[in-house]
């Protein structure tokens, strides 16, 4: 009788600064969704690198061409395609009372919400500038800009989709982002991660953590240096009070029915409008 | 012309003491013989009551505190009038007649809503020497400013906002677009009627109703403007206004019949008013504290440079949320440019605000004195070398003189707080790249000045600012088209364009506030 084969287990990590890291603090913690499973508990620490490391690939990620950013954006969602077997297993795996075929169409989705969101970044001006008829011998014209680095805590749900939703609309808006994943059901978002890896998308530019959304929260709504913070479900008033330290950008997002929302105002959300003047003359 | 006088005009030499240049640029004096005669602005035109009360449901009332606060022409340093300080009843009274006009009001057509906005910009250009007197009187700024700059500002705000109202859907046809509902305002007291402005019109052009708080010590425009409300017939409870102290913006911000806040003031209570909002999903637009730099480059049209920088920090005696307080010069011309700058701020007219000749007039309030003298004693308290005009200043009312620092760094008081008053501070830089980062190195994110030639230098340097506002070559405009607001600690939100108006309606599915 040959024994059957052990297959090869993945460790499930951070995605940081382009790279799959450990939480510096070693904590683990074992997912309700996934009772097999270790995941890294991220913390504080991990937030503030994972922002020091935004705010460089930010800088890359704004700087570059719509067309650039587009471009790489549609990399992921052909990144996403070609691993949706796999994105497949994570859910089933994460989750187990999902059904397949639920599963199968939330991949599909995530795969579509993705190339939509690609198509944004080289339209943010037509879509959200303007040029403004001042009433002078002025050509005045505003423009879009990113506001930085964005935290996104995803809902706390099986579903790829879900994350997507939210870390897409400050994503496309220039922003880096940092997604907290579900706590419950984290292994298709870190598996996101791999996907981002093989896209270009500059190192830093997405990053990912799982751990105790009790404990971070709080974290990402009190760090001085991240510019806005998207949160899935309502408000809360505790992380409104600390974000107003630094006149953070806080959103909320409900929870929806039906597709995933693909919305302009949840993108110009995290942009800020930059108005340009200057005379005109002879 | 006498002969002397020939002379006086054409003589050279250089700058005002201390500027110390070896090659001063030429000056022209034209000695002491041609001085300007009093031109003071006729105050009969605009008559003030000895007492106002608030207005609510469309008409004049009487507070239910039974209390009053004292308003100062800060020119003079005499009451003018006194107005009522509204308590949390009278608050709650103002909200609940904007939330009975609110149904009528948001399903009248866009095409009627505008007509209303339209009559308000017609009677307030009608009004307009009247508005402005009382402006000059009630705040301080020179009448040149009110009547140019103020009031024809504030009716184009209605009737730029007055056309948008029946093209909502053309503004937001992707996600759809609904009225926010009863819209708390509160306003500051540099730009009165023009804050009012800014906050009315596009709140009313998209259906909302408004209750508005103007500032404790310059409140006589807003309420004259309700007299304008009422000749145009706008349906009662659309507009309330409160005024009080700041007891009564917070019992505005804290109501729970109000779904959003709008306010314009300093980051400190934006940010308290951030944190009292938490978890309520109320809307909120916060047009903050700035600290503006002004960035001059050594190819700069350097004559027009200078009239720029003046009109940057001197403008409205530098109560200017968006002031270019911070000149960062090239060093190259630092010194050169120095010498013409203090010459220039030395021949500001400091002085009466009704003077039609006025430069810079009162400073607003015997409190706002205070902060800048305390921030001023802290400059040279540091180190930094402190130039002020050698001008004349009126023996009654607040003034204070045109002031330059230079020897200063990034981290003193006078460089990282706003002051909010007529006092610039001079640093140098070599290169674009060290302007960027000297322009930044702030929490604040308004505004921002270009001076120099090279047009692709001016867009490099612009997409670098983090401010919502750049000016190039040209400083402190403003235009009801033209999005205005901040980055960072300077606010978040627009006023102006079609960006501004997003700030007055929900769209369906949108995120929330927190």
């Amino acid at each position: 009788m040959s024994e059957e084969r052990p297959t090869v287990e993945k460790t499930y990590k951070l995605f940081l600064g382009g790279k799959f890291p450990r939480t510096e603090s070693g904590r683990s913690y074992v997912p309700a969704g996934a009772p097999g499973v270790h995941v890294c508990r991220a913390s504080r620490k991990d937030l503030r690198d994972a922002v020091v490391a935004g705010r460089k690939a930010g800088a890359d990620w704004a700087g570059r061409t719509g067309y650039n950013r587009g471009q790489i954006l549609f990399r992921l969602a052909e990144m996403l395609e070609a691993r949706k077997d796999a994105l497949l297993r994570e859910i089933l795996a994460g989750a187990p009372g999902v059904d397949a075929d639920e599963a199968w169409a939330d991949v599909e989705a995530a795969v579509d919400l993705t190339a939509w969101y690609a198509g944004i970044p080289d339209k943010l001006g037509a879509l959200l500038g303007s040029q403004n008829d001042v009433a002078g011998p002025f050509f005045a014209f505003s423009t879009v800009e990113p506001q930085g680095v964005v935290g996104v805590i995803a809902p706390d749900t099986p579903f790829l989709t879900d994350l997507l939703a939210l870390l897409l609309p400050p994503l496309a808006g220039g922003n880096a982002v940092i997604g907290l994943v579900s706590e419950r059901s984290p292994l298709v978002g870190l598996a996101l991660g791999e996907a981002c890896a093989t896209s270009d998308v500059p190192g830093g530019a997405i990053q990912l953590l799982s751990g105790l959304r009790d404990e971070l929260l709080p974290e990402f709504a009190s760090h001085r240096d991240l510019d806005g913070l998207l949160v899935a479900g309502d408000p809360d008033a505790a992380v409104g009070r600390a974000a107003a330290g630094s006149v953070k950008r806080v959103r909320f997002a409900p929870a929806w029915s039906g597709p995933a929302p693909r919305r302009l105002d949840w993108i110009e959300a995290f942009v800020e409008t930059k108005t340009f003047w200057h005379p005109v003359a002879p | 012309m006498r002969d002397d006088d020939i002379r006086d005009a054409f003589a050279t030499g250089g700058g005002p003491a201390g500027a110390g240049a070896q090659d001063a640029p030429p000056t022209l004096s034209f000695g002491a013989r041609w001085t300007y005669d009093p031109a003071p602005e006729s105050e009969a035109v605009a008559p003030i009551d000895s007492r106002y009360g608030l207005f609510v449901d469309g008409e004049f009332v009487d507070p239910r505190s039974g209390r009053y606060l004292q308003t100062i022409e800060p020119g003079t340093g005499e009451v003018l009038s006194e107005v009522a300080h509204a308590d949390a009843v009278d608050v709650d009274r103002a909200v609940a007649a904007a939330r009975r006009a609110l149904p009528g009001w948001s399903a009248l057509p866009g095409e009627h809503r505008a007509r209303y906005l339209y009559r308000l910009a017609r009677r307030l250009q009608e009004r307009a020497r009247e508005f402005a007197v009382l402006e000059t009187r009630d705040g301080g700024k020179p009448i040149r400013e009110s009547r140019d700059v103020d009031v024809p500002l504030a009716a184009q705000h209605f009737f730029y906002h007055a056309g948008w109202a029946d093209k909502l859907d053309l503004a937001f046809g992707a996600h759809g677009h609904e009225p926010v509902g009863v819209v708390g305002q509160v306003i500051p007291w540099n730009f009165p009627l023009l804050m009012a402005a800014w906050k009315l019109a596009p709140a009313l052009a998209c259906g909302n109703t408004v209750v508005l708080k103007p500032a404790e010590t310059s409140p006589l425009t807003a309420l004259r403007l309700c007299e304008v409300l009422v000749e145009a017939g706008l349906p009662p409870g659309v507009v309330n206004v409160v005024t009080g102290d700041g007891s009564t913006g917070a019992a505005l911000v804290e109501h729970p019949g109000v779904d959003k806040i709008a306010f314009t003031g300093s980051t400190e209570v934006g940010k308290a008013i951030q944190a009292k909002l938490a978890g309520t999903g109320k809307a909120l637009t916060l047009e903050l504290g700035g600290k503006a730099a002004h960035v001059v480059f050594e190819d700069a049209a350097i004559d027009q440079a200078v009239e720029g920088v003046v009109r940057g920090i001197f403008f409205n005696q530098g109560h200017v949320c968006c002031a270019g307080s911070r000149l960062l010069l090239q060093e190259s011309i630092a010194d050169d440019f120095l010498v013409r700058l203090q010459r220039r701020a030395a021949r500001i007219r400091v002085g009466d605000p009704m003077d039609k000749n006025t430069d810079l007039g009162a400073i607003h309030s015997p409190e706002q004195l205070a902060r800048i003298e305390r921030l001023v004693a802290q400059g040279v308290a540091d180190g930094g070398t402190l130039w002020q005009s050698p001008c004349a200043l009126p023996e009654r009312g607040t003034f204070f003189r045109p002031s330059i620092f230079t020897d200063v760094g990034q981290s003193d008081a006078v460089v990282r707080q706003e002051i909010f008053g007529p006092v610039l501070t001079v640093q140098t830089f070599r290169t674009p790249e060290e302007a960027v980062a000297k322009a930044n190195n702030t929490t604040y994110g308004l505004s921002a000045g270009i001076w120099t030639d090279k047009g692709a230098r001016i867009l490099w340097m612009a997409a670098r600012l983090r401010a919502g506002v750049v000016w190039n070559n040209t400083f402190n405009r403003f235009d009801p088209a033209a999005p205005f607001g901040g980055f960072r600690e300077s606010g978040f939100g627009r006023e102006g364009g079609r960006q501004g108006l997003a700030a007055y309606v929900r769209r369906p599915g949108g995120l929330v506030q927190g």
